[in-house]
């Protein structure tokens, strides 16, 4: 029996004892991105689950330096961090903003943007919950068609397709854009990895269920994760250079159905606004693929089925 | 020692933030502060200064970047107006809160609508109780003076500092200036280093939330830094007398001695206060002035040694809180209300937007006050309606 995934360190550099929710995505990415990132790193966090999880005064559940900034400043307090490093000699150590969808899809897009223009030398992870969790489900740009959120009640759900936050980066022309799921670690953790080796601007979209606002049981936490990606309403791939697609795997393409019934802010979806949600995923990842096929000549790359990933 | 310059007020805080050797600077343009990091661009991209020069997309950013850098334990520094200020509101309190010693420069600029580009104090003032020390300044000297002096005490107590000059009236003015010899200026400010820093190794979490239990205790702190800067702004004033030959208090009496009215100046109206305290002393007036140089920490003891004692005090305010009166008026007003003898205090109001304060007029507000039987806690100078 193997214990550990392929390619993820043993090494832990979180804490037990912070206090995320049960079933919690967002910790258990934490958890992977740490184990890849290692030590020589100093973290930046706005106003998030996170601000609350990673421990109150005077705690720290990172093994790493961590600085709590306002809102909005995620990804320019992380080049502000690397310059003063970098002046104090430390020009070796990665700095990682870490926010949520409202703090980058939203509030945060601002300085994302200037700082992924200027191609700032930071790692930009969002880790997406689809709504603003810890002010209580209110809808973000990255809430997903179709779904309930506390401003978003089910007689008007949420009428407006998820933010496409990856090509918006891409078309920064930044090195390395990737998505990551925490029911895929071994994928999640090399592009971490790859990410941390990289210089310039290096953006990761993390799918991170969250049970209490997606009105799930806690146990459905890594099933839905990975529905999500086998219905290919989140697709793993990556973006290099702005103008690389890369898809790291071929969904099994379960029904888009399977993936929105385990969750009870989709449960007021009629079939045929499901038949709708399902026809909007096969475009979109339509696209993507002819995007892959731009790239590499073929899709015949992409593995298919399984547990294999194109690297 | 040192050579003169010719300087804008605004290369004057550039040389300041040079010859403090910052380290990291992050700006967005916004006139009339544009020159000042423009300068220091050139600066940076000469190699004449060993600094980071981060350009962002909004002062917000600014702001935030000299947070992050200062966090890190680089000597940090950005410089604004007006709108550019009023939009790092959020970060302003986040710097001051994390106790870190930035310091920024703000030309004081009128604030928008309708726009204006010219000077008076709202923009500031608006900022005042965010924990920053505020430092207004009445030359290009004591511009470059008071960057320098911002990050002694400023790294000493853990507090930023904004030092303050009027738009265009200091800002686009030349003026001869001491640039220092490097050797003597990093003598009196030796290089930064912060006792608290984020530190690749140093697991430690920093503005983590804190309940009702700790928060309290954090803006105690606050506070009693503060006070402690009271000292220290006049210590290491003195000390930089001593070095450079020019000294700094809190504030300056000018022409006091037996004045039986004061006049109460902030800024450049300063300069053309005192032409007229010398002028109307020849005319046998018992008139002086004090100039307002720190308004945060305010300097309770110093402006009650210095006004307790006098007939009337005339402040002059290059601003206005609606709804109250001008705020140098308000603070002088409240630290002399303890006082059990005490003199009587006008508020005037003259130049806002930028419009000229003339020797006339600071002559008309002077024998109006004395004049007056009753306090007048507004008395507009110039409006015309």
């Amino acid at each position: 029996m193997k214990f550990f995934w392929d390619g993820v360190p043993m090494e832990e550099n979180t804490f037990p004892g912070n206090v995320a929710c049960q079933g919690c995505g967002a910790a258990l990415a934490m958890r992977l991105a740490m184990k890849a990132l290692g030590t020589n790193t100093v973290v930046t966090i706005p106003a998030c689950c996170w601000t609350i999880i990673s421990g109150e005064f005077p705690y720290n559940s990172l093994n790493v330096p961590l600085w709590h900034t306002a809102f909005e400043t995620t990804a320019i307090m992380a080049a502000g961090i690397k310059a003063g490093l970098t002046m104090k000699g430390h020009k070796d150590t990665l700095v990682m903003g870490w926010a949520g969808d409202g703090g980058t899809f939203d509030i945060g897009i601002q300085a994302l943007s200037g700082a992924a223009e200027r191609n700032e030398d930071i790692l930009y992870v969002c880790y997406d919950n689809e709504a603003y969790m810890n002010t209580g489900i209110q809808r973000s740009s990255a809430t997903p068609e179709g779904a309930w959120t506390t401003t978003t009640p089910v007689r008007h759900p949420e009428d407006k397709p998820k933010k496409n936050i990856e090509e918006i980066l891409a078309a920064h022309r930044v090195p390395y854009v990737a998505t990551a799921n925490i029911a895929y670690p071994e994928d999640f953790v090399r592009k971490f990895k790859k990410a941390r080796d990289i210089k310039g601007t290096r953006f990761i979209h993390i799918f991170a269920p969250c049970p209490p606002g997606w009105k799930m049981s806690s146990e459905l936490s890594i099933k839905s994760a990975r529905a999500a990606v086998e219905s290919k309403v989140f697709p793993l791939y990556e973006i290099e250079n702005g103008e690389k697609f890369t898809i790291n795997y071929w969904p099994k393409g379960i029904p888009v159905r399977d993936y929105l019934k385990m969750q009870g802010r989709f449960r007021h979806l009629t079939d045929e606004r499901i038949e709708e949600i399902q026809k909007f995923v096969e475009e979109t990842w339509e696209k993507l693929v002819r995007k892959h096929e731009l790239t590499h000549g073929t899709t015949e790359n992409i593995p298919r089925g399984g547990e294999i990933f194109y690297k | 020692m040192g050579k003169k310059m010719v300087l804008t007020g605004n290369h004057s805080v550039s040389y300041g933030a040079l010859l403090s050797r910052v380290e990291v600077i992050s700006a967005y343009p916004i006139t009339p502060q544009t020159q000042i990091v423009e300068l220091l661009s050139e600066f940076v991209a000469d190699k004449i200064l060993n600094a980071i020069f981060v350009n962002v997309e909004s002062e917000h950013s600014a702001m935030s970047a000299c947070i992050g850098a200062s966090a890190a334990g680089a000597r940090a520094f950005t410089a604004t107006s007006a709108q550019g200020l009023a939009l790092m509101h959020e970060m302003l309190h986040w710097a001051a809160g994390a106790r870190l010693p930035i310091v920024m420069a703000n030309v004081n600029r009128a604030m928008a609508p309708p726009w204006s580009v010219w000077t008076d104090q709202n923009d500031s003032l608006a900022q005042r109780d965010t924990g920053w020390m505020q430092i207004y300044c009445e030359s290009n000297q004591e511009v470059l003076d008071t960057v320098i002096q911002a990050y002694k005490v400023s790294e000493q107590v853990l507090l930023p500092t904004m030092l303050v000059l009027d738009a265009f009236v200091l800002s686009h003015t030349a003026e001869p200036v001491e640039v220092y010899d490097q050797e003597l200026v990093d003598e009196y400010l030796p290089p930064y280093e912060a006792k608290y820093r984020l530190e690749p190794g140093k697991p430690q979490a920093f503005g983590s939330l804190a309940d009702a239990r700790t928060y309290f205790e954090f803006r105690y702190k606050m506070q009693k830094a503060m006070e402690k800067a009271v000292g220290l702004i006049e210590k290491e004033g003195e000390l930089f007398g001593e070095m450079f030959g020019r000294k700094y208090g809190l504030v300056e009496e000018f022409m006091m001695d037996d004045a039986d009215y004061i006049l109460v100046t902030s800024g450049t109206i300063t300069s053309t206060a005192k032409v007229v305290v010398r002028e109307l002393q020849k005319e046998g007036e018992k008139v002086g002035l004090l100039k307002m140089r720190v308004l945060r920490p305010f300097p309770f003891e110093t402006v009650r040694k210095a006004l307790g004692d006098r007939k009337k005090v005339a402040v002059i305010d290059r601003n206005i809180s609606f709804g109250h009166h001008g705020v140098f008026y308000q603070e002088i007003k409240s630290a002399l209300y303890p006082l059990e003898k005490r003199p009587q205090v006008f508020g005037y109001i003259p130049g806002l937007g930028g419009r000229d304060v003339t020797p006339q007029d600071i002559r008309d507000m002077y024998f109006d006050m004395k004049k007056r039987e009753k306090v007048e806690e507004i008395i507009w100078k110039g409006v015309k309606l």
